[in-house]
């Protein structure tokens, strides 16, 4: 056993808590958040300095590190500003699709702009009517000449209406049954696409999310991702991967809140004493700090699993499902420090709690993971 | 042992429910996006008697009992929790704190038109430096012949600033006359009163049609008939009533807590056949069962502690056990729920995703958790 980071993964966590500490300055990231904009600078000297996309390989622009790594920049950059985080780090939502299962043809293409922060990445898989099962699709894919002709609605698309490609989850038209479905890539100028930006939410109000309304799009042949019929083996791999990061996310986000209301607790006077000094509150950022590091040892071991080609999806679930409910507690718990200056929008924590809970909705939505948990430890019975 | 509710009440509570889910329930959005102040609504609740329930007649009362009034606080929040607090602070806490401590012409000239829900009363305890120490008052009223002149700020006021705001009663230092010592009392201070400035409204994480403002009182003069009760005593005077505004936050928890499982059940509902569901899931309906419990309960120590009040037996103790327990459930059910509607429930066409936003203010206000824990343990030790 080594529960060590390596010396370069130190100075990479060290290195992106700087950037993120020198970058996001408050001002700018309140205003960003209040006017839901995307923080397309601070993304480009993110990337300018490969901070998105560690894991991709170099040849495609990353730098070709660990999952692990990824997340430890995912963490920190999380920790400065949950929004900004998560708009940087969601930057190539996706994008891992291309990576794993498309053709060298589609990487070449599609990922070097992603990494560079000159197009972002979208994966349309979720639709209104979905019910539970998230899998399979009303979108549908009939097969026209050379390509597809792809019908249906989208929602909750990451990055919808940012400039980049999309990756639309079907059921071919013609074979409902479960496992019969393509991951098509559609480009944004495509005919047939109608992108809605999506209203208000409770938080990543910085990260353009949007429906898609599409009719008669033709995707050619080339824009499918690996073969027919392995679309829902994608996603759910692909979301398998994606839980290690939300994992990181949610981390960054409790860590980050927990770090505002340390530092309240031990300027705050009342009573005559610095509230930090109360039994109460002490014990409470105890278990605070218990909770993230619960959160943070699942997290990196999920990703230190993966890096070690020992994935382990179930790992992955738990490690996102401790560590979001962990990052909704601490930032409660933290809000709750500020008492009513926390319920104030200047206040960073205000942000952080309603960022927190939103990191549910980020690889599987839901308690859906749970069920995939129960799947693993029992199976068939 | 009587759990049946009066005829009085029961129509209280009908006419309430009716008027919630006609009037209030269809505009509840509305309120919170545009923060604007219900005037409209009011003015019907006014009509209704809604304002002054637990006044006698002739101070524009309805005769009624602090039952009643917490049971129409609950209806009213189960469509938009701002009815309730609202009510909470002009009828539970100021309508109050002048009908029992106030004079007959100050009954005659505030209560009236409060209980009447002409106008609308706010109180004045927390300021910058006295939060959770509420005690630690830097406010200072000073007798200047017949008039004290008022200086200092107060924040996070509700009910302020309103066309028809009439008082704010205000904690203030003072000095007895006889030997110089520092005391407390409280000072009704009318809306309008030279020297008296209603600041900006703050800008809220939720509960933005709230009027809450900081108050900033320079060389503001009133005649000396405007202290309210004893001298002395205008912290513990205001700590009486503030039990009762207590028992109006759970009230108002509780109402939020139940419209979070309305809208649970009609969610699931509408998906699902009970018999089927249950025979191939119980995740969701064990929540639900769970919820509903808790939702028992929390009205079960709210209707207790106030009908205490109304047999004039003490209820300090039942008061903060109510508030604690149901403003920390019903943020808890509000998690809850919002995932249960994953990924779809955080935005901002869906009510849980203002319910989330808005109730997690009750652990703060009327006291903070920790100070409910504080006078628990204080009573029982």
């Amino acid at each position: 056993m080594d529960f060590r980071l390596s010396k370069e993964q130190e100075d990479i966590k060290k290195a992106a808590r700087e950037f993120a500490g020198g970058e996001f300055d408050p001002d700018v990231a309140l205003e960003l958040e209040k006017e839901g904009q995307y923080p397309f600078e601070i993304l480009k000297r993110a990337c300018e300095l490969g901070f998105v996309g560690m894991h991709i390989p170099e040849e495609y622009g990353g730098q070709e590190l660990g999952i692990l790594d990824n997340a430890l920049v995912v963490e920190e950059f999380c920790r400065q500003n949950s929004g900004i985080g998560m708009a940087l780090a969601l930057s190539v939502f996706g994008a891992e699709m291309i990576l794993r299962f498309g053709s060298d043809d589609q990487r070449e293409k599609y990922l070097p702009p992603i990494i560079k922060g000159e197009s972002s990445s979208s994966l349309a898989y979720l639709e209104k009517d979905q019910g539970n099962d998230f899998t399979s699709f009303k979108t549908t894919a009939t097969r026209n000449g050379n390509g597809y002709l792809i019908n249906g609605n989208k929602s909750l698309v990451i990055n919808g209406s940012l400039p980049g490609p999309i990756i639309v989850l079907c059921q071919l038209a013609d074979n409902r049954r479960p496992g019969k479905q393509v991951a098509l890539i559609v480009e944004k100028h495509a005919n047939g696409l109608v992108i809605s930006p999506m209203g208000g939410r409770v938080g990543m109000r910085m990260l353009p999310m949007a429906d898609l309304t599409i009719s008669a799009l033709k995707a050619p042949h080339e824009n499918l991702i690996g073969d027919e019929g392995q679309g829902q083996g994608q996603l759910v791999n692909f979301l398998n991967e994606m839980n290690i990061e939300a994992a990181a996310m949610a981390t960054g986000i409790a860590q980050g809140a927990f770090d505002l209301g340390l530092t309240y607790a031990k300027q705050r006077e009342q009573f005559g004493r610095k509230i930090g000094s109360f039994e109460a509150i002490r014990d409470r950022l105890a278990d605070m700090d218990t909770q993230i590091e619960v959160a943070r040892l699942l997290t990196y071991r999920a990703a230190w699993q993966f890096d070690n080609n020992d994935p382990n999806p179930k790992i992955n679930y738990m490690a996102k499902i401790v560590s979001a409910e962990s990052a909704l507690e601490v930032a409660r718990d933290s809000l709750h420090i500020f008492g009513g200056y926390g319920y104030v929008v200047d206040n960073l924590i205000e942000q952080f709690y309603r960022d927190a809970s939103m990191v549910d909705i980020i690889g599987m939505p839901g308690e859906m993971d749970k069920s995939f948990i129960a799947n693993q430890i029992i199976g068939n019975i | 042992m009587d759990f049946d509710l009066t005829d009085k009440q029961k129509m209280i509570r009908d006419m309430c429910r009716k008027f919630t889910r006609e009037v209030i329930a269809p505009r509840a959005e509305e309120f919170e996006r545009t923060g604007e102040h219900p005037y409209d609504i009011i003015e019907q609740m006014a009509d209704l008697g809604i304002m002054g329930i637990p006044f006698p007649a002739k101070y524009g009362g309805g005769n009624g009992d602090w039952v009643g009034m917490h049971l129409c606080i609950e209806e009213l929040s189960r469509g938009d929790i701002l009815f309730g607090a609202i009510l909470d602070v002009t009828t539970s806490v100021v309508g109050q704190e002048l009908f029992v401590f106030g004079t007959e012409e100050q009954k005659q000239r505030w209560l009236v038109p409060i209980a009447q829900g002409k106008e609308i009363g706010a109180y004045g305890l927390t300021e910058p430096d006295a939060g959770s120490d509420a005690g630690a008052t830097r406010t200072t009223a000073l007798l200047e012949g017949e008039e004290w002149v008022i200086n200092g700020t107060k924040q996070f006021i509700t009910n302020t600033g309103l066309d028809n705001s009439s008082i704010v009663i205000i904690t203030a230092k003072t000095q007895r006359e006889s030997d110089g010592k520092e005391i407390i009392c409280s000072i009704i201070v009318p809306e309008g009163t030279p020297g008296f400035q209603v600041g900006e409204k703050y800008e809220k994480l939720a509960m933005r049609a709230a009027a809450t403002h900081e108050l900033i009182f320079n060389n503001c003069r009133v005649p000396s008939h405007y202290l309210l009760g004893d001298i002395e005593k205008g912290f513990a005077q205001h700590l009486t009533v503030l039990e009762t505004g207590r028992i109006s936050v759970a009230a108002v928890a509780t109402g939020l807590a139940q419209a979070c499982f309305d809208e649970a059940i009609s969610f699931t509902g509408r998906k699902l056949q009970v018999d089927k569901y249950l025979s191939t899931s119980q995740r969701i309906p064990f929540k639900l069962a769970d919820i509903a419990m808790r939702i028992e309960l929390s009205r079960t120590m709210y209707l207790k502690a106030a009908w205490l009040k109304d047999k004039g037996r003490k209820h300090r103790l039942e008061a903060q056990f109510a508030k604690l327990y149901c403003s920390e459930t019903a943020t808890e059910i509000a998690a809850d729920v919002l995932k249960i509607f994953s990924p779809y429930g955080y935005l901002d066409e869906y009510p849980i995703s203002r319910y989330f936003k808005q109730i997690k203010l009750f652990e703060i206000v009327e006291g903070t958790s920790e100070m409910q824990r504080l006078i628990i343990a204080r009573e029982l030790l």
